[in-house]
């Protein structure tokens, strides 16, 4: 969907911490609170006309865990606030959505995750079909696999080309100072579940994220180079991955039509596992120019459930630096690239 | 920045532990229930769409419509086709099986769609790479539970279909040697190697048969050689074998010294690679009280440190 010309939506500020691989100490609240306190001085703003975070009880094994999250925001008075248990770039999509209502100007979005406090590939197991598919103790890198290898077979990809999507990424992510800096893909490294090997496999880590959004004369009294929003759309597949052809990503086809995504210049892409860069880019339609995943996406460091708002805020970063004019975000939930969401960025409306 | 995370080791002894007590409980619908009773009772069901396609394991809607399915149920498979499979080296706790196995998307025959579970291919050591013969396309059939429940694991795994067998294979003898092979295993029971020569045209046949094989002359006049000779030829194995140190392993004629007749034994102590035709060599012993009636009181023979016999000298005893 394209924005009505009366409803321009911008990112405006884009704030994340430096994710670490390692339990550091601190609570959820307390990896996102540095990043809240940052985005409130940047934009010069301490209160929003809409709040929405994106985050997983799951990942604590505590119920309403995001609530406490609120500490770090202020929520007195009361404010107008929602969540989803989701990556946070579909609490962005939320506050899109509140925002084109044209009530409000201005909107807070966070996703904060804590990786290392349980297994998260096992975690992902309680987001399956609990009749056919968590009985089983089916976890998210086994079926990432399944989907790595029925791509190989049909699109005659190797595992080598797998190796080099992780190669580039890891390069690229240590000129990033939020990234985990990781070395070079180790030639002798064995399988983590064949076909995947170590490095292709995103590693977890505790991290969080915050965007501003604002309308119109708000976005451009904010910022000196708004990243408007000129589409962005999301689409689910069936949950089974029985059921549909693993080796095509029909979602985030038709997301990025929906959301006119032709002509990017750059594209971050929420690549948890390497194959899916390859499934993306053919879905996206993404030429050989296109620079995809700069800042080293999710291979090089996944905070969860903030990697996928992450790569939109990297997306916009480019277009406000004035890197590029057209820039694409995308962000990825359930197994195997199930549901998948795109945002295109643009420095000119 | 921190280096790599290592998340799929065991982490450390939970502080906190998030558990349904004997498990959440949960209300099936007709359209699972249906699918999960048939399961209890031995069969795979799948339930047909309005357009005619058969999904397997059913659901309520078509995923491609999102249209009510219709109550008709058709049985299906057992057996099925692997679509795509991983394969799980390490086993984790939450997995089926303790062993190595794949996780697969198998498509039972008659149903559109396909069902995913655990693929025991037998067993590996943990860390084993996945087996050649694991293929998409593979015919695997389910392996049930004896007691069932009404569950996805009431089929315990799957299991490739049969396209082998071992065929059983054994016969037992009693076998003698015959008196020559006797006589030369009492000597080899003492440590010593006994041929004949033979009368006609001289040469010493070991181990010996008692008939010269060259004239077809009975022999009985004993000669001991020395447990050196010389390699004529030789092949390299790849093929493991109890009798061998290792793989690769050569197995080598040898001319014992004095010898007209070569013997087939082991070459061990060098590389595989190093062996030549020619090279001198010697018996390696067992230590003598593990000797008994058997020429496997001989382990193989090693390399002498002696120059080599020229090809000529040979050449009659390949």
């Amino acid at each position: 969907m394209r924005s009505a010309p009366n409803t321009d939506i911008a990112v405006v500020a884009f704030v994340q911490s430096e994710h670490t691989a390692e339990d550091t100490g601190l609570s959820e609240t307390e990896l996102l609170a540095p990043v809240i306190t940052e985005i409130k001085a940047r934009t010069g703003l301490t209160r929003f006309g809409f709040t929405c975070s994106g985050s997983n009880d799951y990942l604590a094994g505590a119920p309403f865990s995001f609530v406490s999250a609120l500490d770090a925001v202020g929520a007195w008075p009361p404010i107008s606030e929602s969540h989803v248990e989701m990556d946070a770039a579909w609490a962005l999509y939320e506050a899109w959505v509140k925002l084109r209502h044209g009530e409000i100007d201005t909107a807070l979005v966070y996703g904060f995750g804590k990786a290392s406090q349980g297994v998260p590939r096992e975690i992902a197991t309680q987001q399956l079909d609990p009749y056919y598919l968590a009985p089983l103790g089916v976890d998210q890198v086994s079926l990432a696999a399944l989907q790595a290898r029925a791509y190989l077979e049909r699109s005659g990809a190797k595992e080598d080309d797998l190796r080099a999507v992780a190669d580039r990424s890891r390069r690229a992510g240590r000129d990033n100072p939020f990234a985990l800096h990781l070395p070079d893909p180790a030639a002798g490294d064995g399988y983590d579940v064949a076909p995947l090997r170590p490095h292709d496999v995103a590693p977890g880590a505790d991290g969080a994220a915050a965007i501003v959004l604002a309308a119109g004369d708000k976005a451009r009294e904010l910022c000196e180079r708004p990243a408007w929003i000129t589409g962005i759309d999301h689409r689910a597949e069936p949950h089974s991955p029985g059921v549909r052809d693993l080796t095509r990503s029909e979602s985030t086809r038709l997301a990025a039509e929906k959301a006119g995504a032709a002509g990017v210049e750059v594209a971050e892409l929420h690549v948890q596992f390497s194959h899916e860069e390859l499934i993306l880019r053919e879905a996206l339609g993404l030429g050989d120019a296109v620079r995809v995943n700069p800042s080293g996406g999710p291979l090089s460091g996944n905070p969860l459930m903030a990697a996928g708002l992450i790569r939109i805020g990297e997306a916009a970063a480019r277009v406000q630096g004035g890197t590029a004019v057209r820039a694409l975000g995308h962000a990825s939930s359930g197994p195997c690239l199930q549901q998948n969401l795109v945002c295109v960025l643009s420095g000119e409306k | 920045m921190p280096s790599e995370v290592t998340e799929a080791a065991v982490p450390a002894a939970p502080n906190h532990v998030l558990e349904f007590p004997g498990g959440y409980t949960r209300s099936v619908g007709p359209v699972i229930g249906r699918f999960l009773s048939e399961l209890r009772d031995g069969r795979l069901v799948g339930v047909r769409t309005r357009e005619g396609r058969v999904l397997v394991p059913p659901t309520e809607y078509d995923p491609d419509t999102g249209e009510d399915v219709t109550a008709e149920f058709v049985e299906v498979g057992p057996a099925g086709t692997v679509t795509t499979w991983s394969w799980v080296a390490r086993p984790g706790r939450t997995h089926p099986l303790d062993r190595p196995f794949a996780w697969a998307l198998i498509r039972p025959d008659g149903a559109d769609t396909a069902l995913l579970h655990a693929l025991d291919l037998g067993v590996f050591e943990v860390g084993a790479e996945a087996p050649r013969f694991l293929k998409t396309g593979m015919r695997v059939r389910p392996k049930w539970r004896a007691e069932r429940t009404g569950a996805i694991g009431d089929i315990e795994c799957f299991r490739p279909e049969v396209t082998m067998i071992g065929a059983p294979s054994r016969l037992e003898y009693r076998l003698k040697g015959g008196r020559a092979m006797d006589r030369f295993l009492e000597g080899v029971s003492e440590g010593r190697l006994i041929g004949h020569r033979c009368d006609v045209c001289g040469q010493v046949i070991v181990p010996m048969k008692g008939l010269c094989p060259r004239d077809g002359v009975p022999t009985t006049e004993e000669v001991e050689l020395p447990d050196t000779g010389t390699v004529t030829t030789y092949a390299v194995n790849n093929l493991p074998d109890p009798r061998a140190p290792e793989v690769p392993f050569v197995s080598a004629y040898i001319l014992l010294d004095g010898a007209g007749l070569t013997m087939l034994a082991l070459v061990a102590g060098l590389p595989a690679d190093q062996v030549r035709m020619g090279m001198r060599v010697r018996a390696a012993w067992r230590p003598r009280e593990e000797w008994g009636r058997t020429m496997a009181n001989i382990k193989w023979f090693e390399p002498l440190d002696e120059p080599d016999v020229p090809f000529d000298a040979i050449k009659d005893y390949l």
